[in-house]
């Protein structure tokens, strides 16, 4: 690990502003991602900003919505009783994500801007280009098994490995973001961007912003809801795909509908249009293969991950099938 | 020395010539610091840090502590607790495995949460409390989970399994052992390659069922 200078401000003004003075450095809050990619040598920030003393861990209902403090821990926020009351599939998603313990290191600010686990990513040996712009994917050609079917571009393959990414994008959250030039708000759909030409940017963040807290409307979707992970082994891996899914009933005829995956793209999917298309329909098997044919339009496979091609259609009709309780 | 709980600092090199040396390196990277930057942010910013660690690179205060003993420390920011814990105050109870957050290895409790103690930097669990495999037992003995691991040969090699002991205090204390398809769940952060995970199970139920205090 390189050698870095450790701050410790106790005001956000102070975290903010010692960002953006050092160029790639970097805030630290539950560390499980950074230290593991500082440790490797993919990342080496000369200064590290510890963020854990500033007062943004709080869980608060107000207006309507459902405000989670970017330091809340991913343990703490999977067991808060608000949000297994208000918003299940977050809690699901949550804890379908990494172990009990890194859980309570895990922050929510920190799972959302968490790097891609792409192999090419984290082997300082290999191209990358979001690791080093102009270097090459060495997914591409190579080992691509784990990677994206959409919105990928020919400079980067790499997936966004969050679950709780995919529950807030189905669930239309927003951001809550602190910066240099002060305060905004960004829709949770638009924080994270697609590779384009520029892999190396991650999200739609401006250099020096904080993310402050993450807000969730309320909505109908309190009971029939699934969050359901494709891996390797029954728990402790990241997705091969997922899929969130939520439904608002009225008898057997679905009212409103949330649909996301992740495991299949460089951001947390949402799928628009395969959710109008349940809207209004019986929840049934047939209508669930519908919306699923729908949400794979314009996929595309690499020489390892065309059992996604199936994989995917198959999880999101499952997912809904677990939604709905249909058997 | 216990009787009255006094902070503890390890022995190392002779503390003086030590002190004189990060003093110096301090004042110099602050310096430094203030020479490479503007003054107005500096004065706003600088006034808001946590004093005894602003613009630290080499070596930087820390109050710990654990197994109930107070520790009054200084370590390099880079010192995982980990590395603290077994290179710096020699608790080697608590293991290494992946060093990557992977196996569960490293699992010990911080203020009553399991957390891997690889992923975390020492420097940022000032003032918090530590409970490694070595706090759990109460003196001679055992604590009920290091019984039950013994009874029920939750165990090969024994290497994984400290941080598995630790996350199975937790997992029963959070309420995560209520049936063995929950425990598996709950502890799939700790990896067992000599494959004892039935009788890590059998284990755990039998610490839940049996209703003692963890």
């Amino acid at each position: 690990m390189n050698q870095f200078q450790y701050l410790r401000p106790t005001k956000q003004q102070a975290a903010i502003e010692a960002l953006a003075r050092t160029p790639n450095a970097q805030f630290i809050a539950g560390g499980t991602n950074l230290l593991d990619l500082m440790k490797r040598g993919v990342l080496e920030p000369p200064r590290l900003i510890d963020i854990n003393r500033l007062p943004l861990g709080k869980i608060e209902r107000d207006n309507g919505r459902l405000r989670i403090g970017a330091l809340a821990l991913n343990g703490a926020v999977a067991e808060d009783k608000q949000v297994l009351e208000r918003q299940p599939l977050l809690a699901q998603a949550l804890n379908a994500g990494a172990s009990a313990q890194l859980r309570n290191m895990a922050t929510v600010g920190g799972n959302m801007l968490q790097r891609t686990r792409c192999s090419y990513f984290y082997d300082t040996a290999m191209p990358c280009n979001k690791r080093e712009p102009g270097s090459g994917c060495g997914a591409l050609e190579g080992y691509n098994r784990m990677h994206a079917i959409f919105g990928f571009s020919d400079k980067c393959i790499a997936v966004h490995p969050s679950d709780m990414s995919v529950a807030l994008v189905a669930l239309d959250a927003t951001v809550l973001i602190s910066g240099p030039k002060g305060d905004r708000r960004l829709p949770f759909a638009d924080l994270h961007r697609l590779p384009g030409d520029t892999p190396q940017k991650d999200t739609n963040l401006e250099p020096g912003e904080l993310i402050t807290a993450v807000e969730i409307p309320d909505g109908p979707f309190t009971k029939n809801v699934h969050y359901l992970k494709v891996r390797e082994r029954a728990s402790y891996a990241f997705a091969l795909v997922s899929v969130a899914a939520a439904l608002s009933l009225d008898g057997n005829t679905i009212k409103d509908a949330r649909l996301a995956m992740g495991g299949v793209a460089h951001k947390p999917w949402r799928l628009a249009e395969a959710e109008k298309s349940l809207i209004g329909k019986p929840a049934t098997e047939a209508t669930f293969r519908q919306a699923a044919d729908i949400a794979m339009q314009g996929a595309k496979a690499f020489k390892h991950n065309s059992y996604k091609l199936r994989m995917a259609p198959n999880s999101i009709i499952q997912a809904l099938k677990n939604a709905a309780s249909v058997a | 020395m216990a009787d009255e709980n006094p902070e503890i600092t390890p022995s190392g090199p002779p503390a003086g010539h030590n002190e004189a040396r990060r003093t110096f390196l301090k004042q110099s990277s602050v310096l430094t610091a203030l020479a490479l930057t503007p003054g107005p942010l500096v004065k706003a910013a600088e006034a808001e840090f946590d004093e005894k660690v602003a613009a630290a690179i080499e070596q930087v205060p820390l109050r710990l502590e654990i197994n109930g003993k107070k520790y009054k420390l200084s370590v390099e920011p880079r010192t995982t607790l980990l590395d603290l814990l077994r290179e710096q105050l020699h608790l080697t109870g608590t293991k290494k495995g992946c060093d990557y957050g992977q196996c569960g290895a490293c699992t010990v409790h911080v203020d009553g949460q399991r957390v891997n103690s690889c992923l975390t930097l020492a420097v940022m669990q000032d003032g918090r409390k530590v409970t490694t495999i070595e706090g759990l037992a109460d003196g001679d003995k055992l604590h009920p989970m290091q019984e039950a691991f013994l009874k029920h040969d939750g165990f090969q090699c024994g290497y994984c399994t400290p941080g598995q002991i630790m996350s199975a205090v937790a997992c029963v204390r959070e309420g995560h052992a209520d049936s063995e398809g929950e425990i598996r769940e709950f502890m799939s952060g700790n990896i067992c390659r000599c494959g004892a995970y039935p009788n890590i199970v059998a284990a755990i139920q039998e610490v839940k069922n049996g209703g003692q205090k963890v």
